[in-house]
């Protein structure tokens, strides 16, 4: 071989050694350097995880008889991934199933669509999950219909029927309490993103209420079963099966009887109002007890049925909840309505009188009007009564001897030139109640209150100087009225000044100042106790299917109100006649319990969709009983009228069934706590629900731990 | 010189002529072949209903086949082998026009490749046409008076023509990556016969011209290009050729240092690597033996090197030397080729990796090239 031979021949084998010895290198690499990466990479394309979602906890009163539980039933589902890929998109499939359960196809085709694929205008009822999720199209199914789209699966490509665990409203006493429990739905791709939640795509969250308040844990654990599969996704091994934990029970401080009276009493207050001419848009009732903050009863109207959400809520029940000539049933009235609280404040209007060095054993003159400025400032009904005790004054609700009062001191802080250290007796006597605070209760999505202070009225009029000094460009065509111009121009000019005619409003709780029901219960509360009060709390405990405790919610002292015990037993005394002898006098009469109150009728400005003027806020706020006061009842009518013939008729309604009333006596055997509110937790009883609730459950059908049979 | 050498009788060859140590890698590579290749077939087959050994029976048949080709290779003195040539060229030659015609070969995964034969047994000229070209290249380069000569221009000519024709008959399959084996054993013999340099470099830059031309002007069918550009981007056509590579690289390095065990391999026996007892067998051995086994596997093809060039040099004349040389790049190449393609390293070429895929027509190329081997060790000295 020639000399250039032998070298080629070296080059060569130097090549064909360096080739092996890259292939080495790169597997070297591929399988110990970066192998970890690799083995997920594998994982992820041959496993394939099903989740069995547990079975949710119930949530029950205080006794332990569920509100709402899991209960197979049978749901009919599309899955939209294999009808998306037949040729009409499903459509045949999809009208074939509307047909077989008399459904509105437009109906089923609106809640077959993700929410991004409609017109953001036109997306109720819309899937607010994804395309992988079977999306349920009956809750609750017929089970000869849904053993025809089994039979005919050639007929319905993409609709399955499966037996899962479906929440169910037994409603033993007749409640309905959707508000409070709230709902749950299918899990969101903003859910799944969130790191501390770990959920998978087809569990159902809460979504509202309860539900979402004590998610974590009513969800429970899903089972997951991961399978091997191969490149046809036929499964080749199972891999894991790890099985699912049901969920905890929650125990709440609703009782059932009690509930379900605050419901029919709030529902016949709106009646009643609608009977004497008044709009009765919505309303709220609340029972809680004072020493504690439980909630026994908190009822909204108008309200709806919760168990739609399972039966595959429609388009049109979607549109309801929140259309506004239905009153907005989805909102939440005492956590989430502001209403002005009227005459009912005027119990923090004595705390502040009497702070302010206001004789409580005084007459005051109480006449048809007082002129304050330019403006007449109306007595209730424009009556005057003379000069008349302070007391006597609360009990019919004088609301001329407070102008006077609120703007006497008013003027005394230096008007509209205020002192740089004003009193502001009244603001203050407010904000020891926390009135522009949450409650804190137990609920996703409450509302705040509104306390119109001097920093309110600047922020306001920071905000608003510019619509109401630009008023005759700004406003609309209808609001150019010479009164409304007038309000404008002094808007424009100090605005952010609290003005004799504010003060004077803020006294008997009119004006700007908004509160929610439920914060209403809870001043009540405080009044009742002299002072300290207790944050509102649904729950009372979690316990675990075998009914072991996992935490019990002890009360919470929610604030304190300081105020001379005169001034408390003056407010006790003034209250307790405004039963007996004043506004509530009528209504009361002859009701065996004694009990105090205070009723409100607040004006309230803005029209209704049909242009009329809106009609009077109805208020009733209740303690009983009066010498050692136990429980809180507040009512609410929005248009409800007068707050004693409408609400304080709902709140007798109510106390009668808390305290056992029957025929003008007391009948101890139907007294809700004969021996107060229990204090131990309750045993979760699931069997009668479970028996009693219309599901189509077979024999032998487990429910938790419970076989019913 | 040449009227010294003795011709050996046939006969007298037994295992003793023979170089055992090529022989036991060889043998090595066919049984963890064998249980690779039924390693890969096993589930697939069974989850059909299937004959879970049909593909492990026909790979021993064809093992065995292979084999008594191999041991008549070396019956013959490998120096009168050049008196053959002519007529296996022509045959590689016939074998490769026939497949182009329609009807009789038969088109799979893009190319014409096959004739198919009764019975179900499909052949593949173009191995065959490996073994001619070098055998003929050898021929022309050797084919001198003095050993020591280094070869004319004309003789390289020759040599590449008689390389030319086959190599375009398959370039119209397309089945580019037995075209680039073949060229590259060409240059490397070309090189190895001390031929001037500016052939290698030329043949080189004809080499990459050629490929950067054929994609360019479409003569390389889409098929093919989509192959090559999801070696660039594997994202390009996340179907099919790039899904492959993809699905070849995460099976190979899932089987970590020991490997998930044979016949364990969860992505083979998912058969998420399509052609996994053929092109991609590497992917089994990545996964089911691990590091280990994998490059136990890279050990025995070294040993087979190191064997083969042992034998180049032991090599008395040029064309044994020659011979080798081209046996040893073809091998090589093949084997860079497919376990390369398989680590994501070269773009896919549906090559078989030599002695370890399951395929008749290759696996009786491969054992004849050794037959050559053994052959030319055999009558060396």
């Amino acid at each position: 071989m020639s000399e250039r031979g032998k070298i080629n021949l070296i080059i060569f084998q130097t090549l064909i050694f360096s080739l092996l010895f890259a292939l080495f290198g790169r597997l070297f690499y591929l399988q110990v350097l970066d192998s970890g990466r690799y083995q997920d990479a594998a994982l992820s394309i041959q496993s394939r995880d099903i989740v069995t979602p547990a079975v949710r906890g119930a949530i029950t009163d205080i006794h332990g008889s569920p509100l709402v539980v899991d209960l197979p039933g049978l749901v009919v589902f599309a899955d939209r991934s294999t009808l998306d890929k037949q040729e009409d998109k499903g459509v045949s499939v999809l009208s074939r199933t509307a047909n077989l359960f008399a459904l509105e196809y437009s109906d089923i085709y609106q809640r077959t669509r993700l929410c991004g694929e409609l017109p953001k205008d036109n997306r109720a009822g819309c899937w607010n999950g994804t395309r992988y999720q079977p999306i349920p199209l009956v809750g609750n199914a017929n089970q000869d219909l849904a053993l025809k789209v089994l039979e005919n699966s050639d007929l319905y490509p993409g609709i399955q029927v499966q037996t899962v665990p479906i929440r169910s409203y037994p409603s033993l006493e007749g409640e309905n309490v959707a508000h409070v429990l709230g709902y749950v739905g299918a899990v969101t791709d903003e859910d799944l993103k969130n790191p501390d939640k770990n959920y998978y795509r087809n569990e159902v969250v809460g979504k509202a209420g309860l539900e979402v308040k004590y998610d974590e844990f009513l969800r429970g654990t899903p089972g997951v079963r991961t399978f091997l599969v191969n490149r046809k996704e036929v499964v080749t091994k199972e891999a894991k099966n790890i099985k699912a934990i049901a969920g905890n029970n929650l125990i709440t401080n609703i009782e059932s009887k009690l509930q379900s009276s605050a419901e029919r009493a709030l529902s016949s207050a709106i009646s009643r109002a609608r009977a004497s001419g008044y709009r009765g848009d919505s309303g709220a009732a609340i029972v809680m007890e004072i020493k504690t903050g439980r909630v026994l009863a908190m009822a909204s109207y108008p309200t709806y049925d919760p168990a739609i959400w399972q039966r595959g809520l429609t388009v049109k029940q979607a549109k309801d909840l929140f259309s506004e000539s239905k009153g907005v049933p989805a909102l939440s009235r005492p956590i989430q309505g502001l209403y002005a609280p009227a005459s009912t404040f005027k119990s923090i209007s004595v705390l502040a009188a009497a702070k302010a060095g206001y004789s409580l054993s005084a007459r005051y003159d109480c006449p048809a009007t007082v002129d304050i400025g330019n403006r007449t400032y109306k007595n209730f009904g424009s009556k005057a009564a003379g000069r008349i005790p302070l007391d006597v004054g609360i009990a019919i609700s004088c609301d001329s001897l407070w102008y006077q009062i609120a703007y006497d001191e008013w003027v005394r802080d230096g008007g509209l030139r205020p002192k740089s250290n004003p009193n502001d007796y009244f603001f203050k006597a407010a904000r020891s109640f926390d009135i522009d605070k949450l409650t804190g209760v137990d609920l996703p999505s409450e509302l705040k209150g509104r306390l119109p202070d001097r920093q309110w009225k600047q922020n306001w009029y920071e905000s608003n100087k510019n619509f109401y000094c630009n008023y005759k460009q700004r406003a609309k065509k209808q609001d150019l009225t010479p009164y409304l111009i007038e309000i404008a121009r002094e808007n424009c000019i100090d605005g952010n000044k609290v003005r004799a005619g504010d003060a004077v409003n803020f006294s008997i709780g009119q004006g700007d100042t908004l509160i929610t029901p439920l914060k209403l219960a809870e001043i009540y509360a405080a009044i009742g106790n002299k002072g300290t009060y207790y944050k509102p709390q649904i729950a009372r405990a979690i316990v675990d299917p075998d009914g072991k405790v996992i935490k019990e919610f002890k009360p919470e002292i929610g604030g304190k109100v300081e105020a001379e015990k005169t001034t408390w037993d003056f407010l006790h005394r003034s209250l307790r006649m405004v039963v007996t002898q004043g506004t509530a006098a009528g209504v009361f009469s002859g009701f065996p319990v004694e009990v105090s109150g205070k009723t409100g009728t607040a004006q309230v400005f803005g029209r209704n969709p049909n242009g009329s003027a809106k009609d009077d806020t109805s208020w009733f706020a209740a303690y009983a009983p009066t010498n050692d006061p136990k429980y809180v009842v507040v009512i609410m009518v929005s248009q409800g009228g007068f707050g004693a013939s409408t609400s304080g008729v709902a709140a007798k309604d109510v106390l009668a069934t808390l305290f056992g009333v029957t025929g003008g006596r007391v009948d101890p055997e139907k007294v809700i706590f004969p021996s107060g509110v229990p204090n131990n937790i309750a045993k979760v009883d699931l069997m009668r629900a479970a028996k009693e609730t219309k599901n189509e459950v077979g024999s032998g059908v487990k429910i938790g731990s419970v076989i019913v049979k | 010189m040449s009227q010294s050498i003795k011709y050996r009788s046939a006969n007298r060859l037994s295992f003793s002529n023979f170089d055992n140590i090529l022989n036991l890698a060889v043998i090595g590579l066919l049984a963890m072949g064998t249980l690779l290749v039924y390693a890969g077939t096993r589930e697939w087959f069974r989850s059909y209903g299937l004959d879970p050994e049909y593909y492990l029976k026909r790979h021993s048949l064809n093992i065995l086949i292979g084999v008594l080709l191999a041991y008549g290779t070396t019956l013959i003195d490998y120096r009168l082998l050049r008196a053959y040539t002519p007529v296996i060229w022509l045959v590689a030659v016939i074998g490769l026009i026939l497949v182009l015609i329609p009807g009789v070969g038969s088109e799979i995964n893009g190319a014409r490749a096959w004739i198919s034969l009764p019975g179900g047994f499909q052949i593949q000229p173009a191995e065959l046409a490996k073994i001619a070209i070098i055998v003929g290249i050898a021929m022309i380069l050797a084919d001198r008076d003095r050993t020591d000569d280094d070869p004319a221009d004309l003789d390289v000519l020759k040599a590449l023509a008689i390389a030319a024709v086959p190599i375009l008959l398959i370039v119209a399959q397309p089945d580019l990556g037995t075209v680039l084996i073949i060229s590259a054993a060409v240059v490397a013999m070309i090189g190895a016969s001390g031929a001037r340099p500016i052939w290698v470099i030329g043949l080189l830059l004809l080499g990459v011209v050629g490929v950067f031309t054929a994609v360019k002007t479409g003569a390389v069918n889409e098929y093919q290009v989509a192959r090559l550009q999801s070696f660039v981007d594997p994202s390009a056509d996340p179907q099919a050729t790039g899904y492959q590579l993809r699905q070849s690289r995460i099976t190979i390095g899932s089987g970590g240092l020991l490997g998930k065990g044979l016949f364990e391999g969860p992505q083979t026996n998912g058969r998420f690597v399509p052609e996994q007892q053929t092109d991609f067998i590497f992917t089994v051995a990545g996964e089911e033996l691990g590091f280990v086994g994998s490059s136990f596997i890279l050990f025995l093809y070294f040993i087979i090197f190191v064997r083969a060039f042992a034998i180049c040099k032991r090599s008395s004349d040029l064309f044994g030397r020659l011979v080798c040389i081209g046996v040893i790049a073809w091998f090589c190449f093949q084997t860079f080729e497919n376990i390369g393609m398989a680590m994501g390293l070269m773009p896919m070429t549906g090559v078989p990796l030599p002695f370890l895929s399951y395929g008749g027509s290759s696996m009786f190329a491969n054992l004849i090239g050794v037959g050559l081997l053994q052959n030319i060790y055999a009558r060396s000295r």
